[in-house]
């Protein structure tokens, strides 16, 4: 049967609102006082969102069942593209010294993990699918920590932290979406509190106590238990005193390593031109392509990573408050679609494509205030670059499939 | 996964909490840095984009008493560097030396200034002549952070003429920094160095403006123009002078460039001062922005001192012009009375003790009254009168009429004449030791030799009250009401008498050589050891000190010539000064004044 195809308009204009935004953001960061490169780049940023555009009409074509189809061969194949990028991949920009980029005779093509994180979510969305109930326990997650972890893996040996993140975040949401508890969720999430907590005793100390007792009142099976609290406490003690033993150059090293966008002395000069760029916006702005922090260059990468700055230095907290509403409404109608799919393999995969914008939304955004660790991943819809507007819109595809699909049963549901 | 309608609805809706949260709290944090702190950061965003370059202010110009300029402003030119570092600072003075010479102290200066601020342009020429700003604007896009201005400059129109009055200006150093930081004097500006540049600098300074310049953030100039509201400098008001620049452009010229000494003219009443120069002198338009090395040196090692203002810092023995001094003191004390002759008449010379005291003159002057004395300038009569006075009363008398005290003239640096203390005998004790010296000191007090030193323009004070009523007036450069010092009270025969005494002295005395037609001209000369010699004759400092017309003087005149000979010489320059003022002078005052 040939599925009723009702275009969701509050999706798409939402998509296209900020795709809008984004690029009039990019054509004002290339509005500078000494022009550079990136004054072009809004032309480029413009056939991106057409092509975009129709790459969302193709994803939206295709029915749910056949996306199910495609899930393995897509996952296999990111997996193997990730695993070449290793060998032959190329730096580029901000990550000079990093191989996230596949080039072909020296041309760029594009930036395969932006393609991943959809596979990934697909197929985190098609094992947990599978379930007839949520995992209650370490044990029962393996399969969804196999499907991030080797990509997850393959990735941070490129090496890069912020896609890194962005999977972890994708994992969690999904776990969540599919109903695991949030007593497991806090166990499972507790190595990685443990290592940030660990620079501060009294802070881990505290997280360790609220552990326990979270872990006698779970009550998850004994080994798992244990395995729990010692991998904390390997987190907390052992990773600070391995930590102190390396030598400054060693520890800058290791930082770099970990994050190369950013080398850590620059990076608190880059967050504070960020926020006194925000900070001098006000309520409205200093005017369109009027910023001075951006016209005399100094923001950061103002058309990639640090394209926020621009909004709230020229368009002031009104324009902050308005891009950041479009994201919200485009979540919520996101949630929305999830709560509405016909099976769980779609809602799921709805609420992971939704998952993956949440994630880059707050550790950009948030970046940008300094409330979040630089990593240098982009801003959907807004940061120049076109592996990842293909990628962003190629999930509006998949998500107009879906709401066209899930309209039927859902009718009822109101959230 | 449990897809129960009622599980996903749940879910459902706290992810939707969790939206609402996450973008209340994102909203919530940009409201904090963009609406409360955004004083903060707005602040923060113009100092990066914002640099201010001085404009300084004109200095106020200065006249004389009918209006001509003394010192103005003429466009001149500016050039200066910003520069983000230290190291990019030497980089581009290395790469600008390719353009333009710019000298390893010059570098090396302008390295300083930038230490010492450097968020402004570091000035590298103060003073930028047409040829190289040119020079500078074709290569403008290779130094990007490199500023051309139009600036002020300092000129005087009548250069060495005026040099030893007005000053000159120059770029502040350190010394001056560290202490008038406090007035907003900051490294690059230029300051009066001298004269009355540096006297009324307060005055003449203005209040310097500032551009504001955009730059990005590698510190290159994006907007020469508009990027904020310049604040304008305002220029200081003139300052008025007493100074009479016709008079003094005819004393310098008389002076010329081979006399070395220095000439005061006062008028009497209000002590306002028509003219003051110091030969040789210099000229102060070389040394606006900077001053160049070698011609600075030149100076320095000139031994004619050209850099020291010998009218108000050069000290010299008064001769016989102090006899005056003599005279007051014995008339004051009622010791003697003009027509009152000494004991011991003058063959030339008397015996005092186991010494021969000798009168200038070796003829001899005879037995002569006060009035006598004093207009053939009479040694002989003068040891006996100073020791009739006695050397207490002699120096305390001549510490009353302010031997030992600065004119009060209103220039910088003013050296304090040098006169034994009171009571004598003790300076003399503590000078000396008790055995060392006698009786014979007030004999060498009462010619004006001895322990004796005084300036110029301190001679000419103490004239200003023979000239009236024994109350001396302050020299004053600026306008400024008179400020009258008592220094004597004598009835008024007796002030006739000592100027009909003084008359005398160029109507038939010392100075009759230098008489004037149609003037009565008082005065007395002067001729002092000098400690310096040429063969065996020793060079003396010629004296005149005088005033004109006697019976109501208008004008007072004090020069001296270093080792100029005989007090005659001295006299026939102030009578050709005071002849300038009272026939020229006056018939141009009258013309442009009207009655």
């Amino acid at each position: 049967m040939k599925a009723r195809v009702v275009t969701d308009w509050p999706l798409v204009l939402l998509a296209l609102s900020l795709s809008a935004f984004g690029v009039s953001m990019v054509f004002s960061a290339g509005q500078t006082d000494v022009p550079t490169l990136v004054a072009h780049l809004w032309h480029n940023q413009l056939a991106w969102v057409a092509l975009g555009l129709a790459a969302a009409w193709l994803a939206s074509r295709p029915s749910v069942r056949f996306l199910d189809w495609a899930t393995t061969p897509a996952y296999a194949g990111a997996c193997v593209v990730l695993l070449l990028l290793l060998f032959v991949g190329k730096g580029a920009g901000t990550a000079a010294s990093t191989k996230s980029w596949l080039s072909v005779g020296g041309l760029r093509i594009g930036q395969p993990s932006e393609l991943a994180k959809i596979a990934v979510v697909m197929m985190l969305a098609r094992v947990l699918a599978a379930r007839r109930e949520p995992p209650k326990s370490l044990m029962e997650l393996w399969q969804p920590a196999v499907v991030v972890g080797l990509p997850w893996l393959l990735i941070m040996l490129q090496p890069d932290l912020g896609t890194g993140i962005v999977f972890i975040g994708i994992f969690f949401a999904m776990l969540f979406w599919s109903g695991v508890s949030w007593p497991l969720l806090v166990l499972v999430a507790s190595p990685g509190v443990s290592l940030i907590l660990a620079f501060s005793t009294g802070l881990w100390g505290a997280w360790f106590l609220l552990l326990l007792a979270l872990v006698l009142w779970y009550k998850p099976y004994i080994a798992e238990g244990v395995v729990i609290v010692s991998v904390n406490v390997i987190m907390g003690v052992v990773a600070p005193v391995v930590w102190e033993k390396l030598n400054p150059y060693q520890q800058k090293r290791l930082l770099v390593f970990l994050d190369p966008s950013t080398d850590p002395l620059r990076s608190g000069y880059h967050v504070i031109q960020s926020q006194v760029a925000i900070g001098s916006g006000g309520w409205l702005g200093k005017g369109f392509t009027l910023g001075t922090q951006k016209r005399l260059a100094f923001l950061p990468a103002q058309h990639t990573d640090f394209i926020f700055p621009v909004v709230g230095e020229e368009l002031g907290f009104v324009g902050v408050t308005v891009a950041l509403g479009l994201f919200l409404f485009l979540f919520l109608r996101s949630v929305r679609i999830s709560a509405r799919s016909a099976d769980p393999f779609s809602s799921l995969l709805a609420f992971g494509i939704a998952s993956i914008w949440f994630v880059h939304v707050i550790v950009n955004v948030g970046m940008t205030l300094n409330l979040m660790p630089i990593t240098g991943i982009p801003l959907p819809f807004f940061s120049y670059g076109g592996s990842f507007m293909l990628a962003c819109w190629l999930g509006v595809g998949v998500l107009m499939r879906l709401s066209a699909e899930g309209r039927g049963r859902a009718d009822s549901l109101v959230i | 996964m449990s897809f129960h309608p009622n599980d996903v609805q749940r879910r459902g809706r706290i992810a939707s909490g969790v939206l609402f949260a996450t973008f209340l709290f994102l909203v919530g944090s940009f409201f904090r840095t963009q609406i409360l702190q955004h004083a903060q950061y707005v602040l923060q965003s113009e100092e990066n984009r914002l640099r201010e370059v001085p404009l300084p202010a004109p200095r106020g110009v200065i006249y004389d008493r009918r209006g001509a300029i003394i010192a103005e402003n003429v466009p001149g030119y500016s050039v200066s560097l910003l520069s983000p570092r230290e190291d990019s600072l030497r980089a581009a003075l290395k790469r600008l030396s390719g353009t333009v010479s710019i000298t390893d102290d010059q570098a090396e200066a302008v390295v300083r200034r930038y230490r010492r601020n450097p968020n402004r342009p570091a000035v590298i020429f103060a003073d930028a002549t047409f040829d190289l700003v040119s020079r500078l604007e074709e290569h403008r896009v290779e130094f990007p952070g490199l500023i051309i201005q139009a600036t002020p400059k300092r000129f005087y129109p009548d250069g060495a003429a005026v040099a030893s009055l007005v000053g000159y200006t120059g770029e502040i150093n350190e010394g001056e920094l560290s202490t008038l930081a406090a007035q907003g004097y900051k490294a690059g500006q230029q300051i009066g160095k001298a004269g009355i540049e540096k006297q009324y600098e307060k005055r003449l300074r203005g209040r310097e403006g500032v551009r504001f310049v955009e730059v990005d953030a590698r510190n290159r100039v994006v907007k020469e123009a508009g990027a904020r509201q310049d604040i304008s400098p305002d220029g200081a008001p003139p300052l008025y002078t007493n100074l009479d620049l016709d008079l003094q452009k005819f004393v310098a010229g008389i002076f010329g460039d081979s006399l070395q000494g220095a000439a005061v003219a006062i008028e009497p009443q209000t002590g306002e001062v028509l003219a003051l120069h110091s030969a040789p002198s210099f000229d102060p338009n070389r040394f606006i922005g900077f001053i160049p090395a070698d011609y600075w040196r030149s100076l320095q090692n000139d031994p004619r001192r050209p850099l020291v203002n010998k009218a108000i810092q050069g000290r010299y023995p008064p001769g016989s012009t102090w006899k005056l001094a003599t005279a007051i003191v014995g008339l004051e004390e009622g010791l003697v009375k003009l027509g009152d002759h000494m004991p011991i008449p003058c063959t030339g010379g008397m015996q005092f003790g186991n010494r021969y005291f000798k009168c200038h003159d070796k003829r001899g002057h005879g037995s002569v009254n006060l009035t006598e004395a004093i207009e053939k300038s009479c040694d002989v009569y003068f040891y006996q009168l100073g020791l009739r006075i006695g050397l207490l009363k002699l120096v305390a008398g001549g510490i009353t009429l302010g031997a030992r005290e600065r004119s009060g003239i209103d220039l910088p640096n003013e050296q304090r004449p040098q006169f034994p203390t009171a009571p004598a005998n003790e300076y003399f004790d503590r000078r000396y030791g008790a055995r060392g010296w006698n009786q014979s000191a007030s004999l060498n007090l009462a010619i004006g030799q001895g322990e004796n030193s005084q300036t110029v323009v301190n001679m000419a004070r103490f004239y200003t009250a023979l000239a009236t009523d024994g109350a001396a007036a302050r020299p004053q450069v600026v306008r400024a009401a008179p400020d009258r010092q008592r220094l004597f009270q004598l009835d008024s025969v007796q002030m006739a008498g000592i100027r009909g005494a003084l008359a005398g002295v160029v109507s038939r005395g010392t100075a009759s050589a230098s008489r004037i037609q149609g003037i009565v001209l008082a005065g007395k000369t002067g001729t002092a050891q000098s400690g310096k010699f040429q063969g065996v004759a020793e060079l003396n400092h010629a004296w005149f000190v005088g005033f004109a017309p006697a019976d109501e003087p208008k004008i007072v005149v004090a020069v001296m010539i270093e080792f100029g000979g005989h007090g005659t010489r001295a006299a026939h320059i102030a009578s050709k000064i005071i002849e300038h003022y009272l026939k020229v002078t006056a018939q141009q005052f009258i013309s442009t004044e009207g009655p």
